[in-house]
C-alpha cells in the first residue's frame, strides 16, 4: 500500500515537471519576444524590466539552458514576477490559495456526498417517480453552464431575495473575529460552493446510479439474496461498496474540472481565490500570473487525485494487498 | 411425503424472447435427502425452474402458473420478506462461477457470517467460530487464514467450497446447485462432487443439481429429470433414465457423449513429421513495468518438444493453467515464444518475422473455442471467409468461389455468404470458423478447445466433421482440450501437460488406459461417469 | 440498423432532444438570411426589454443590439465550435487510443503517459492559458477545445481496442494474413464504434459549454457574436437587465440538454445490453 502511494507520488512529481516544461514551451512558442511574454502586457513597455528578465532567465542562451534555469526557479517556487501587481507571482498565489481550497474542497465534498446519495436513492427505486425526478434534475444540471447558474443564483438569492451575500469572501469592514467571522465566511460561501457543486453533483449522481444498476446485476448480489440478506443490507454492503469504485475513479479524474469551474464561480462571485486571480490576469494579459496559477492548479489536482487514490485503496483489497 | 413439490409450473419469458415460456408445465417432487439432477442443454430452462423455487428469477421473467409447495407451504406468492426467511435458512443455493458469486470486497469470513446475521442467529463472535468450523467441514486447507482471505486470493475450487460453506451455514433442507462444477477443472470437480455427496449423507439434505454433463449425473443422481426447450421430456430414477432412456431426445443426448473407449488404435502407416517442436519455452511476467511492483513470473510453457506427423491428430490435454493453449498460440506466433524451434517444412517459424512469417503461417491455421467471439460480428460471412485469401493475392471472384465450396463442405448452405454471424447458431458458427481455417489450404489445423463451448449433441457433430475433413483433405491436427473424453474420440496420440511442461505423451489407448504417471492417472480417475460408461458398454 | 431506429424512437427524451437540436440547427442555418445585418450593429436604444417593440421581440442589449439576432448568430457559432472541435478531438484521440491499445507495451506506456498528462492538468485552465497566450480567434478556440477534450476519447478507444484485440476473431484475422492496419481498421475499430459515437455526442455538448465559458471570460473570438460573450457582456448590468443574461443562458442550456438527451438515446439504442438484460 505504501508502495502504491509512493508510486503515485512519484508519478505526480513527473506530471508537475511536465506542466513546467509545457509552460516553458508555451512562453517560447508564443508570438513575439519571450521576455515580453513573461513580463505581460504592462511590463513589456519597461525596457529595464525586460533586460532584467532576459538576464535572469538567460534568454540569449541555448534553449535547454534556459529550460534548466526556468525549472530551477520553479522548483524553488519562483514563479516569476507580476509587473502589473508589483509582486512575486508565488506570493500572489499563496495569498489567494486558501480561499480557492476552501471553495473547491467544500464543493467537492458536497457534490460527492450529495451525488452519491441521490444516485443510490434513484437506483434503489429504478423507474419510480423519485428516480425520474432525480434523473431529470441531474440531466438538467449537467447541461447548465456553470457561470450562468452562478449568475442566476446571485440574481435570485442575493439581489432579489436578499437571503445571502452574492459577492466576496466576507463582509467588508464588519471586522468580525472568531466564530462570527467563520459564520460570515460560511454565508458568503453558500452560493459559490452550491453553484460550483451542482454540475458535479449531477455527474456523480449519474455515475453512481449507473454503477449501482450495473453492480446489482452481478452474481454476488444474487448470492446475497440467496442467503436471505435483507434488501437494505444488500444495497449498502454489497452493491454500494462495489459501485463506489468507479465513482471514486471518476471523482479523481474530475478534480481538474472542479478547479476549472472555480475560475468561473470565483469570477462571478468575486471570490478572492486563484481563479479570480487568473481572470484578472487574463484581462490584464499578465502571463506570468496565468502560467503560475496554471502550474499551482495542476499541483492541486494532483493532491485531489492522491486523496481519491487513498480512498480507493481503503475500499479495494485487491490493490491494498497486491499493488 | 415429499419435501418440495412442483406442479404445472409455467415461467414466462419477457416479450421479444425467442420463445414464450422459459419453463412450461414443469412438475416434480423432491424427497428429503435425495439428489435430483436436472439435465439439459443450454436454453432448456433447467436453471429457471430451480431459480423459481428461490424466488430469484431474472428481471422480467416470472412464474405465471402452477404451484411450488415446500414443506406444506405454498412458495409462489410469498412476500419478499417471507422469502428472505426461507432463503439461506431452509433452501440455499450455489452457482456456476464461484469468483463472481462472491463479493470481491468482503472477507470470506464476513460473507459466511452474514448468513447468520441475516437470520438473526448467534452472537457476532460465535458467528466467526461457526464460519471457521464450516470452512473446516468443507475441506478448506488452513481455515484460519482462509477466513481472513478475500475471494481473489483463493483458487476456483476453494471459492466453490466457500460458497458451499455459506450454503450449509443454517443447515438447510434443500441445496440447489446450479452447474456448480462447470467452471472447475476435472480433478476439482471430482472433489466438489464428493463433498456434496458426503454432506448429503451426513446431513440428510436434499439436493437439486443442475447440469449439462451426463457423467456428473451418473455419479451423483438418485433421480433424473431431462429437460428440452422448457419442458420435461423424461424423468425417473437414475438407472431408468440413464440406462433405459425412453424419449428419443434423451437417447440422442446419451449417444452423443464421447466415450473414453471409443477410439481405434490404428497404427500410423507412414510417419513423416510435418511439424517438429523443439524446446519451446514461454514465460509471462505479470505485473512488471510498474514502479516498485514486484513482477510475478509464470512459466507458461517449459521445454516442450514433440513431432506432429502427416495425417496425425495429437491431443494436448491439461487443466486450466497447464499451458496447453499457450503452446498452440506459440506455434502460430500469436504469442512469441522465448526459446525453442518450431520447424515447419524445414524452416523455423519461431524466429521468422514480416513477410516470411506471413507466407509460412498460411499452412498453420486455427479453430477457436468461442463461436461467439471468433467471428467479427460486423462482417458478413463472405468477407470473413475471403479476406485472408484476397490479402494473399487471390482474385476476389476465385476466393468467393472457394468460400462457397467450403461452406458446402462444412455442411452449410451457400446462401450463408451474405449473412452476419449473429444469424447463426453456435454450432453453425463453429462450422464457419472451420471453413475459414480451411480457406488458405493449410496442412496443419490447431483446434483450441474447438468444441468446449458447444452442447453435447452439437459437439458430436462438429467432432465428426473435423475427423471427416482431416482424412479428406489429408490434414494434420493439433487438438487442444481439457476434456479427455473428447480427446479420446478424435486423437491418435495424446500429450498431457501440467504447469507448462509435458508429463506424458503416447498413443491414445496407452495414455488413457495404462498411463505412466500419477498425474495422468489422477486426471483419468476424476472423469465423471466412468462406471456409467462401463454399464452402458455392457448393456450394448 | 432498423432495430436501432426502433429503439431510438421509443426513447422519448432522445426524440425531444432531436427536435430541439433540429430547431437550433435550423436557426443557425437561417440566421444570415433572417438577420442579414451584423448582430453587432446598434438598431435601437439600449436596454429595450423583450416584448415591447415590434420587430425586436427580445429587445436590445446594453449597446442597443438586437438580442434575437445575437442569439441566432450565436447558435451558428456554438454548433460550429462544438462539431468541429469534436471532430478534431476524435482525430487525435482515436488514433492515439487505437495505437496504444493495439501495440501494448512501450508504445502503450508512452502514449498513455502523454494522455494522462493532458487528462490530469485542469483542462479549462489549460484552454485559458492557450487562448491567453495565442490570439483568441475562432480557429484557436476550436483548437484549444480539441486539445483539452481528446484524452477521454483516447482512453475509451484504448480500452475498447485492448479488449477487442485479444478476441478470437482478431487472432483469426492475424492468422489469415491480414496486416496490422487492416486489422485495426476493418476488424477492431468498427466494433469499437458504438461507444465512440455516444461519447462524441456528449463531447459536442461539453465543447459548447466550454466555448461559452471561454467567451464569458472574454477569451472568445472578439469578432464573433456568441452566447457566452452575450452573458459575459450583460453580467455587469444583471441588476437592471437580467434577461440579457438569462436568455442566452437558456439557449445554451437547451442546446446542451438536447445533445445529452440524444447521447443517452444513442447509448440505449447502440448498447441495449446495459438497459435491458435478460438471462
Amino acid at each position: 500500500m505504501t508502495r502504491f502511494i509512493l508510486g503515485r507520488l512519484i508519478k505526480a512529481g513527473f506530471i508537475l515537471l511536465a506542466i513546467l516544461i509545457f509552460n516553458f514551451l508555451l512562453i517560447h512558442a508564443a508570438p513575439g519576444d519571450p521576455a515580453a511574454v513573461m513580463a505581460g502586457e504592462a511590463g513589456a513597455a519597461d525596457e529595464k524590466f525586460l533586460a532584467d528578465l532576459r538576464e535572469r532567465f538567460g534568454l540569449d542562451q541555448p534553449l535547454y539552458i534556459q529550460l534548466w534555469t526556468y525549472l530551477q526557479g520553479a522548483v524553488q517556487l519562483d514563479l516569476g514576477f507580476s509587473y502589473r501587481q508589483q509582486m512575486p507571482v508565488a506570493e500572489l498565489i499563496a495569498d489567494r490559495l486558501p480561499a480557492t481550497l476552501l471553495l473547491t474542497g467544500v464543493a467537492f465534498l458536497l457534490s460527492l456526498s450529495l451525488g452519491v446519495l441521490a444516485g443510490v436513492a434513484a437506483s434503489a427505486r429504478q423507474g419510480s417517480w423519485g428516480d425520474t425526478i432525480i434523473s431529470t434534475l441531474a440531466l438538467l444540471f449537467y447541461a447548465t453552464p456553470l457561470f450562468w447558474v452562478a449568475l442566476m443564483a446571485a440574481l435570485v438569492f442575493s439581489v432579489w431575495l436578499g437571503w445571502l451575500p452574492g459577492f466576496g469572501y466576507s463582509t467588508v469592514g464588519a471586522g468580525y473575529t472568531g466564530w462570527a467571522h467563520a459564520l460570515d465566511v460560511a454565508k458568503h460561501l453558500v452560493l459559490p460552493a452550491t453553484t460550483l457543486g451542482l454540475f458535479f453533483t449531477a455527474i456523480y449522481m449519474r455515475m453512481t446510479r449507473a454503477s449501482m444498476l450495473e453492480v446489482s446485476r452481478l452474481d454476488f448480489v444474487k448470492t446475497a439474496r440467496a442467503k436471505g440478506v435483507k434488501r437494505r443490507v444488500i444495497l449498502r454492503r454489497h452493491i454500494l461498496r462495489n459501485a463506489l469504485l468507479p465513482v471514486i475513479t471518476l471523482a479523481g479524474l474530475q478534480a481538474g474540472q472542479i478547479f476549472g469551474g472555480a475560475i468561473l464561480t470565483e469570477t462571478v462571485f468575486a471570490w478572492p481565490g486563484i481563479g479570480r486571480l487568473m481572470f484578472e490576469a487574463i484581462n490584464q494579459r499578465d502571463y506570468a500570473v496565468i502560467l503560475g496559477v496554471f502550474y499551482i492548479s495542476g499541483a492541486m489536482v494532483l493532491l485531489f487525485n492522491l486523496i481519491t487514490d487513498v480512498f480507493y485503496v481503503i475500499i479495494d483489497p485487491r490493490i491494498r494487498l497486491t499493488g | 411425503m415429499s419435501l418440495l413439490s412442483i406442479r404445472d409450473l409455467c415461467i414466462a419469458l419477457p416479450e421479444g424472447a425467442d420463445r414464450k415460456y422459459a419453463a412450461k408445465d414443469v412438475s416434480f417432487d423432491l424427497a428429503p435427502g435425495e439428489i435430483l439432477c436436472i439435465v439439459g442443454e443450454s436454453g432448456s430452462g433447467k436453471s429457471m425452474s430451480a431459480n423459481a423455487v428461490m424466488g430469484l428469477l431474472p428481471q422480467g421473467v416470472k412464474p405465471v402458473g402452477g404451484a411450488i409447495t415446500f414443506d406444506g407451504q405454498e412458495v409462489l406468492g410469498l412476500s419478499e420478506r417471507q422469502m428472505q426467511d426461507l432463503r439461506g435458512r431452509r433452501i440455499s443455493m450455489i452457482f456456476q462461477e464461484p469468483l463472481s458469486a462472491l463479493n470481491p470486497l468482503m472477507r470470506v469470513g464476513a460473507q459466511i457470517a452474514e448468513v447468520f446475521e441475516a437470520h438473526g442467529e448467534l452472537a457476532p463472535q460465535e458467528r466467526r467460530n461457526r464460519a471457521l468450523k464450516l470452512l473446516e467441514e468443507v475441506g478448506l486447507p488452513d481455515p484460519e487464514s482462509a477466513i481472513r482471505a478475500y475471494p481473489f486470493q483463493l483458487s476456483g475450487g476453494q471459492r466453490q467450497r466457500v460458497m458451499i460453506a455459506m450454503a450449509l451455514a443454517l443447515e438447510p433442507d434443500i441445496l440447489i446447485a446450479d452447474e456448480p462444477t462447470t467452471a472447475l477443472d476435472v480433478t476439482t470437480q471430482a472433489q466438489i462432487l464428493k463433498l456434496i455427496e458426503n454432506l448429503r449423507q451426513s446431513r440428510g439434505m436434499a439436493v437439486i443439481f443442475i447440469t449439462h454433463d451426463f457423467g456428473v449425473v451418473a455419479d451423483i443422481a438418485d433421480r433424473v429429470i431431462v429437460m428440452q426447450t422448457g419442458e420435461i421430456v423424461e424423468s425417473g430414477t437414475a438407472d431408468e433414465v440413464l440406462l433405459r432412456p425412453q424419449h428419443p431426445y434423451t437417447r440422442a443426448l446419451i449417444d452423443a457423449i464421447p466415450r473414453l473407449n471409443q477410439h481405434d488404435d490404428a497404427e500410423q502407416p507412414a510417419r513423416t513429421p510435418v511439424l517438429s517442436v523443439v524446446g519451446l519455452n514461454k514465460t509471462f511476467v505479470v505485473g512488471s513495468g510498474k514502479l516498485f511492483g514486484k513482477p510475478r513470473v509464470v512459466k507458461a510453457v517449459q521445454k516442450v518438444s514433440f513431432e506432429l506427423c502427416a495425417g496425425e491428430t495429437i491431443g494436448i490435454v491439461g487443466e486450466s493453467g497447464s499451458g496447453k493453449s499457450t503452446v498452440g498460440r506459440c506455434l502460430t506466433r500469436l504469442i512469441n515464444p522465448d526459446e525453442g524451434r518450431v520447424m515447419l517444412d524445414g524452416a523455423d517459424i519461431a524466429h521468422m518475422s514480416g513477410a516470411e512469417l506471413r507466407e509460412k503461417r498460411r499452412s498453420l491455421q486455427m479453430i477457436f473455442q468461442d463461436p461467439y467471439s471468433s467471428l467479427n460480428p460486423r462482417a458478413r460471412v463472405s468477407r470473413i471467409l475471403t479476406e485472408g485469401l484476397i490479402s494473399y493475392g487471390t482474385p476476389r471472384s476465385e476466393a468467393l468461389e472457394k468460400a462457397r465450396d467450403l461452406l458446402g463442405l462444412v455442411g452449410l448452405d451457400p446462401s450463408a455468404m451474405n449473412r452476419f454471424p449473429h444469424e447463426f447458431s453456435g454450432g453453425q458458427r463453429q462450422r464457419i470458423g472451420i471453413a475459414r481455417a480451411l480457406m488458405l489450404d493449410p496442412s496443419i489445423i490447431i483446434a483450441d478447445e474447438a468444441v468446449s463451448a458447444l452442447d453435447v449433441s452439437i459437439q458430436a457433430q462438429v467432432l465428426d466433421l473435423l475427423a471427416d475433413l482431416k482424412t479428406r483433405l489429408n490434414l494434420s491436427m493439433l487438438f487442444i482440450t481439457h476434456d479427455l473424453r473428447v480427446a479420446a474420440r478424435i486423437c491418435d496420440r495424446i500429450i498431457v501437460m501440467q504447469k507448462g511442461a509435458i508429463v506424458e505423451m503416447g498413443p491414445t489407448g496407452k495414455v488413457l488406459h495404462d498411463p505412466d504417471t500419477d498425474y495422468t492417472r489422477s486426471l483419468l480417475d476424476a472423469i465423471p461417469g466412468q462406471e456409467y460408461e462401463r454399464a452402458l458398454a455392457e448393456a450394448g | 440498423m432498423k432495430d436501432f431506429w426502433t429503439r431510438f424512437r421509443f426513447n422519448r427524451g432522445a426524440v425531444i432532444g432531436l427536435v430541439i437540436l433540429a430547431v437550433v440547427i435550423a436557426t443557425a442555418i437561417a440566421a444570415p438570411f433572417i438577420f442579414p445585418t451584423s448582430p453587432w450593429k446598434m438598431v435601437q436604444r439600449p436596454f429595450l426589454p423583450p416584448l415591447t417593440q415590434n420587430g425586436l421581440p427580445l429587445g436590445t442589449d446594453a449597446l442597443g443590439r438586437d438580442v434575437l439576432a445575437g442569439l441566432a448568430h450565436g447558435a451558428y457559432v456554438s454548433l460550429l465550435v462544438g462539431l468541429v472541435s469534436t471532430v478534431v478531438a476524435l482525430a487525435i484521440g482515436v488514433p492515439v487510443g487505437a495505437l496504444a491499445g493495439y501495440f501494448v507495451g512501450r508504445v502503450d506506456d508512452a502514449l498513455m503517459r502523454f494522455t494522462e498528462f493532458f487528462q490530469t492538468i485542469p483542462s479549462f485552465a489549460l484552454a485559458i492559458v492557450l487562448l491567453a497566450i495565442f490570439q483568441p480567434s475562432l480557429t484557436f478556440v476550436i483548437i484549444a477545445i480539441a486539445i483539452v477534450s481528446w484524452p477521454p476519447v483516447a482512453r475509451l478507444v484504448r480500452g475498447e481496442v485492448l479488449s477487442l484485440r485479444t478476441r478470437e476473431f482478431v487472432e483469426a484475422a492475424t492468422l489469415q494474413g491480414l496486416g496490422n492496419a487492416q486489422i485495426i481498421l476493418r476488424h477492431i475499430l468498427p466494433n469499437a464504434l458504438p461507444p465512440i459515437i455516444v461519447l462524441a455526442s456528449l463531447m459536442v455538448a461539453q465543447a459548447i459549454l466550454l466555448e461559452s465559458s471561454l467567451s464569458f471570460l472574454g477569451l472568445g473570438d472578439p469578432n464573433i457574436m456568441s452566447w457566452g460573450y452575450m452573458i459575459g457582456a450583460a453580467r455587469t448590468v444583471i441588476r437592471t437587465a437580467w434577461w440579457l443574461s438569462f436568455l442566452p443562458g437558456m439557449a445554451i442550456l437547451l442546446t446542451v440538454l438536447a445533445l445529452n438527451l440524444i447521447g443517452e438515446g444513442l447509448n440505449d439504442a447502440l448498447n441495449p445490453r446495459l438497459t435491458r438484460k435478460s438471462e
